[in-house]
């Protein structure tokens, strides 16, 4: 079992191949479907993003209201491929790694190749445990999105397994999104 | 008949909201600790014990189980017998709305579906059917979107073979791959209208899944067999990192259906499969 730091350095994600398990311990950017549209609309029209990605890891992610006592509600991964649109344009931007749940499409891993990022996968439906892992919990931007804002945690020995490596190797047999099968004529 | 106060409504259905997203539901769990038991694959094992730990903390801790406390269905039988001093519908929802707030659960109902806005706890999709007696029976489930998304309707000849409404069935599931976080409940509806179809694949998935599976005694009972073997040699697996256990159960419910049709729905729920039911 690895134990690795967030953010990641290069020689660190370099070192990650597909199936590693791995506990990360440092800080994770929540940010599901409508915010990164927000971010990418932020993006096109030249504006700053709320928060800044190069290095950064972002979880797939919106928590239940924090119960009295706790330092998150149940926090499980999000499906993964509906961020797939957007992730090329964070990547290019400076995201180095993101957690989620599932297969991503040929374009997400063509982009975690040519920016050598990693794409990890966390317990699907285990909420609650996951909880356990979070030490600090604070919503940073796109407050007025509720559970789909971008949360800052601060994370100790958080599971992963590393579902796409920095050299475009994916745990799951590749997904082929409806533009990509145009493309081929299909 | 039987006055049943709207007060008392609403604090069954916020029980029960509380209930079903922080206490996996037995026989769900008994069906994940016996596909732990079986299943040989190495990674598959693990991911399973991860899944029943989690039900457990969330049941000790008073989380729920899933971030995604799902949209909630709310099914109602009303006995002919009964009468509501009060909005029944209006309190259900308020009954949600209490649930959700006081079992810290998660916001994820908005008002449009094109405009989208800020997300709130109701309104719950509400079924309703009148039957004999002077009982209420409130079924509440929470469906997670992750599983709901990868529902899909099928509109067969009538003359359809069966191995083509089988084809359609695991295609279902074989696309839904890891997205829907198996080990799946599949719950299957045939007959009806579509619309009808679509209600019976939901309610399939609210029958208990038995330890014990007695020999088929009927067509629909070996085929929910015959399903359930193909869809585990799919070897998808948990979280599809491959496994024996990509289903737990097919449920399949069916209904009389028109001369030139055969409607076919699909519905899977994850493995977080919560629903909890009061009789009043």
């Amino acid at each position: 079992m690895k134990i690795i730091k967030a953010p990641l350095e290069e020689k660190e994600i370099e070192g990650l191949k597909i199936g590693d398990e791995v506990l990360i311990s440092g800080v994770l950017y929540t940010a599901r479907d409508q915010a990164h549209k927000r971010m990418l609309e932020a993006l096109r029209q030249g504006r700053k993003l709320p928060v800044d990605l190069r290095g950064k890891i972002i979880y797939y992610c919106g928590p239940t209201k924090t119960p009295r006592g706790k330092t998150i509600g149940s926090c499980g991964p999000t499906t993964s491929s509906r961020m797939d649109e957007f992730t090329p344009t964070l990547l290019k931007a400076g995201l180095k790694g993101m957690i989620g749940k599932g297969a991503r499409s040929k374009e997400v891993i063509a982009a975690i190749k040519k920016y050598k990022a990693v794409y990890f996968l966390t317990y699907a439906g285990c909420g609650a445990m996951l909880s356990k892992y979070v030490k600090k919990t604070m919503p940073i931007a796109y407050r007025d999105l509720g559970p789909e804002a971008i949360y800052k945690l601060e994370v100790k020995d958080f599971p992963l397994i590393v579902g796409i490596d920095s050299r475009g190797n994916s745990i799951y047999a590749v997904r082929d999104t409806p533009y990509a099968k145009r493309k081929r004529g299909v | 008949m039987r006055v049943i106060s709207a007060n008392k409504i609403r604090d069954v259905v916020s029980d029960l909201c509380i209930r079903a997203n922080w206490v996996l539901r037995r026989d769900v769990l008994r069906a994940l600790k016996a596909a732990y038991i079986k299943e040989t694959n190495k990674r598959a094992k693990e991911i399973l014990g991860a899944i029943v730990k989690n039900a457990q903390i969330a049941n000790k801790e008073k989380l729920a189980i899933c971030q995604d406390t799902g949209l909630p269905c709310v099914f109602i039988e009303m006995g002919q017998e009964v009468k509501v001093a009060g909005d029944l519908k209006q309190t259900i929802n308020k009954g949600v709305e209490l649930g959700y707030k006081r079992g810290s659960l998660r916001n994820s109902i908005i008002s449009d579906p094109l405009s989208r806005g800020k997300s709130k706890y109701t309104p719950a999709v509400i079924h309703i059917d009148i039957i004999k007696g002077d009982k209420l029976k409130i079924t509440v489930l929470p469906k997670g979107f992750g599983c709901e998304n990868k529902t899909q309707l099928k509109m067969f000849k009538p003359t359809a073979k069966i191995e083509e409404i089988k084809k359609f069935i695991i295609e279902t599931v074989k696309s839904a791959g890891p997205d829907a976080c198996p080990p799946y409940v599949v719950g299957v509806g045939i007959g009806g209208t579509a619309d009808y179809a679509c209600l019976l694949a939901k309610k399939a998935l609210l029958r208990k899944i038995l330890f014990h599976v007695p020999r088929p005694t009927s067509h629909v009972f070996r085929l929910e067999q015959d399903l359930l073997r193909e869809i585990n040699r799919l070897n998808i697996g948990p979280m599809g990192l491959g496994g024996e256990t990509t289903a737990l159960v097919v449920n399949i419910k069916t209904y009389p259906t028109h001369i030139a049709g055969l409607p076919v729905c699909v519905n899977i729920s994850c493995h977080a499969l919560r629903s909890a039911t009061s009789v009043l």
